[in-house]
């Protein structure tokens, strides 16, 4: 089936983000779409997938115009959408979550489970996902897991167009594999798969042409043959970017940070390291490792079952200069209720004071020097709900929190996480700033190029234990991998 | 999978770059009703129907600030309508030891009492709220009649100022009340504590990992509510003369409902105390002119519950956006 955007114009309130989008994809292709956060793919998504009706603008399928008033309209239609947030429903079972309002009955209405756990199975199988038992309580996955039953479902009814958003975010090694595996053969089957992603290198592998968006129009059309990821770097940046990351630094100075025997039962076990004012030291582990749970209990966010160099609670680390940027900003790094300025001066709203009330106008004043300083986009956004940001811009946001308060000590887990290139680089160079003004850093990543271009030093932590301390100058991606997965030699 | 929702689409007034709809919305929907009761009935502009007007909202309006601090964090307080007969019978009853003003400084802080161990088992020991609440609604109902089963009506003329003296046109305890919502405003938008009990409600974690210390602020809110309740209760039974046992039954759900018609959502982390206040004037609005028409209380009760409805769909199309 193809599929055609035509002029595709899109407005919240008298904000356009979409300007006018053309967009072909063919029966067999696998269609990437790149840009950065808030270039507008989101939306397009959105209008794919029959959640957003256009403002104006046409979409053809087939060469007929459709107009996709809802979900089930584009379901309807063969239209598949997976997102990037999962609506997988973890307390019901891998087989509720596939078959959902679809289930096998036998005479008098009751659920035939027998034939339905066959028919999860067989979907499951057929998507290439065998390795997922059906019975298993969907929760009780991984994330990746999760994702990829989340594929399937997509995958139950008839499928001509397949949208995913960003599906490789959580996915890695063989998962990864078995995905390409699979729309490999969705393309061979004909189906069109449109593949948002961030991951350059995935879409160089995979696409079979290459659109980028950038600020609401598609401002390229290529093919992985034609171009490079430094080109489509610099396309989505609207800048060419000479170097992703920043040049070394010099020699740390004096101890920031000293850990020593750190445990905390069932999560991690005797962690030891010291981070040194002015060093970049990333952290790398497999999902499950224990490196973000090792970070939250360094800041007090959980106490230690033994050892020393752990704060006593959140706020005795901040007083002692101590910052965290959480993995899952949603979760714990923002407020998504509260404005942007409300969000940036929560860690500080205590020190800000005129007698008991807060100093506003000071208040204000200082988080628009931040907006300014991270370029945190659109730039008057102090008053805007931080929801309304892109997620490249909340990560902004949380970090700018952090700043305000001043910290000596920096521990970033997975701050690129989602994030665009452009975004990405912003941040590297920002890290990269603040080690040179002294700060120490400790970055937690589980991209292997990042953890490598962008430290001085690398932690490999494998099932709660410091399973390598490397220097980045002298080791390999494959080297810290093989720490990561207790294979080193 | 996920049903579709019907959304009302409105056009949206804009000044100054806000979006004033709901503000509008609301004023619009005040002064149509004062200005339907005011040509409708002949008593409604008449000074004993408006200073009784703005004695009756005094309740509801404490009950309901102290209401919004607590939905705020994402709790709710079901204990309030007790609190108002406990702290009122207390001073009552301790009027004939005790002066005047020390026997209502007793009677509110009973409900800082009710109010800090509300907050505690809520917060120290992470209970839900609405459990602990409804718990201690029928503890303190039964505390107040375990004190005294009956009516407790005090002869010192002075036990009646509080509730019934005026300053000027307006009578103290409705400035009382304002005063609570000034202060109580600024508090919620201008202090750390009152921006950290709004952030609890949008994200507890994050507002903990900021250095915050959430059980205490959780506390607070509940503390907060028991001492309006508190309060409410003294004014209450000097308004009145007399102090029940029985009284404040089901006043915590026009607290709520209060809240909710100013927009604040029961999920936490969103609401305002001029919001707030202006569900209160709806609220007061619609029962005095319910009154004034004679309508019978029952078909009163089906009234107020269906204007809510329409009122919350209303304010509802302010959060559809992208």
């Amino acid at each position: 089936m193809s599929l055609e955007l035509r002029g595709v114009r899109q407005s919240y309130g008298d904000v356009e983000v979409l300007h006018g989008v053309d967009l072909t994809g063919r029966p067999g292709e696998v269609l990437a779409v790149v840009g950065a956060n808030g270039a507008g793919k989101s939306t397009l998504i959105r209008i794919l997938a029959g959640a957003q009706r256009m403002t104006s603008g046409e979409l053809r399928v087939d060469g007929e115009r459709v107009d996709l008033r809802s979900p089930h309209d584009a379901h309807a239609r063969g239209i598949r959408t997976v997102y990037q947030e999962l609506s997988i429903v973890g307390g019901l079972s891998v087989t509720e979550n596939l078959l959902m309002g679809a289930f096998p009955r036998r005479r008098g209405g009751l659920i035939d489970w027998p034939e339905a756990h066959r028919r999860a199975k067989k979907l499951l199988d057929s998507a290439g996902f065998g390795a997922i038992d059906p019975r298993m309580l969907a929760g009780r996955l991984s994330v990746a897991r999760q994702q990829m039953v989340e594929i399937a479902k997509a995958l139950a009814g008839e499928v001509k167009v397949l949208v995913l958003d960003e599906p490789s975010a959580v996915l890695a090694g063989s998962d990864l594999e078995s995905l390409f595996a699979l729309i490999r053969r969705l393309r061979e089957r004909g189906v069109l798969v449109v593949y948002v992603s961030h991951r350059l290198a995935e879409v160089m592998e995979l696409a079979d042409s290459i659109v980028v968006i950038k600020d609401g129009l598609i401002i390229a059309t290529t093919e992985p043959a034609n171009t490079s990821e430094a080109e489509l770097i610099g396309l989505m940046a609207g800048r060419r970017l000479e170097q992703i990351y920043p040049a070394r630094r010099e020699a740390p100075a004096e101890t920031r940070l000293e850990i020593s025997g750190l445990s905390r039962k069932g999560e991690f076990e005797d962690i030891s390291f010291e981070l040194r004012a002015g060093e970049i030291v990333g952290l790398f582990g497999l999902v499950g490792s224990g490196r973000s749970e090792m970070a939250r209990c360094v800041f007090g966010a959980e106490p230690p079952t033994k050892g020393t160099g752990a704060y006593r609670s959140p706020a005795a680390s901040i007083a002692a200069g101590l910052a965290l940027v959480t993995e899952d900003r949603k979760r714990s790094g923002l407020v998504l209720g509260m404005t942007v300025l409300d969000n940036i001066a929560l860690a500080t709203m205590r020190a800000n004071r005129r007698g008991p009330l807060i100093d506003m106008a000071g208040r204000k004043r200082r988080v628009t020097e931040m907006i300014d300083r991270l370029s945190i986009q659109p730039g008057r956004c102090a008053t805007m709900p931080v929801a309304a940001l892109s997620g490249g811009n909340q990560q902004k946001a949380v970090l700018a929190k952090w700043l305000l308060a001043g910290p000596r000590v920096l521990i970033l887990d997975e701050p690129t996480r989602g994030v665009d290139m452009a975004t990405r680089v912003d941040i590297y160079r920002m890290v990269d700033d603040l080690a040179r003004q002294g700060l120490a850093v400790l970055l937690i990543s589980s991209d292997l190029t990042e953890v490598l271009g962008a430290t001085d030093r690398v932690l490999v932590m494998r099932n709660g234990r410091l399973a390598g301390d490397l220097r980045s100058e002298s080791t390999t991606e494959d080297e810290i991998l093989a720490h990561a997965i207790g294979q080193a030699a | 999978m996920t049903g579709h929702i019907a959304r009302i689409r409105m056009t949206r007034l804009v000044v100054g770059g806000r979006d004033v709809t709901v503000t509008a919305a609301f004023v619009t929907l005040i002064v149509l009703l004062v200005a339907v009761a005011a040509v409708t009935s002949d008593t409604f502009l008449t000074q004993t129907n408006l200073t009784n007007l703005l004695k009756q909202m005094v309740t509801t309006g404490l009950l309901a600030f102290g209401m919004l601090v607590v939905i705020l964090t994402g709790g709710i307080d079901l204990s309030v309508g007790s609190v108002v007969a406990f702290s009122g019978i207390l001073t009552a009853g301790l009027v004939a030891d005790l002066p005047i003003p020390v026997a209502m400084l007793a009677g509110l802080l009973a409900g800082v009492g009710f109010g800090l161990i509300n907050g505690t088992l809520v917060s120290r020991f992470g209970l839900a709220s609405f459990v602990v609440t409804l718990a201690s609604l029928t503890t303190i109902r039964g505390l107040a009649f375990v004190y005294s089963e009956v009516p407790i009506a005090p002869e010192d003329p002075a036990f009646f100022t509080l509730g019934s003296a005026m300053a000027g046109p307006l009578p103290v305890s409705t400035l009382i009340m304002l005063a609570v919502f000034v202060a109580g405003g600024i508090f919620l938008t201008r202090t750390p504590a009152g921006r950290s009990i709004v952030a609890i409600g949008g994200n507890a974690e994050t507002v903990r990992l900021a250095g915050i210390n959430v059980p205490r602020h959780v506390t607070l809110a509940y503390t907060i509510s028991g001492a309006c309740a508190g309060l409410a209760g003294v004014i209450l039974a000097s308004r009145v003369g007399i102090a029940q046992p029985s009284v404040g039954v089901a006043f915590e759900l026009d607290a709520i409902a209060a809240c909710v018609i100013g927009g604040a959502s029961l999920a936490g982390g969103r609401g305002s105390a001029r919001a707030t206040f202006g569900g209160v004037l709806v609220l007061v609005l619609i029962n005095n002119l319910l009154n004034l028409y004679g309508v019978q209380s029952f078909w009163q009760q089906v009234l107020k519950g269906l204007i809510i409805i329409a009122v919350i769909l209303v304010q509802r199309t302010n959060r559809v956006r992208g």
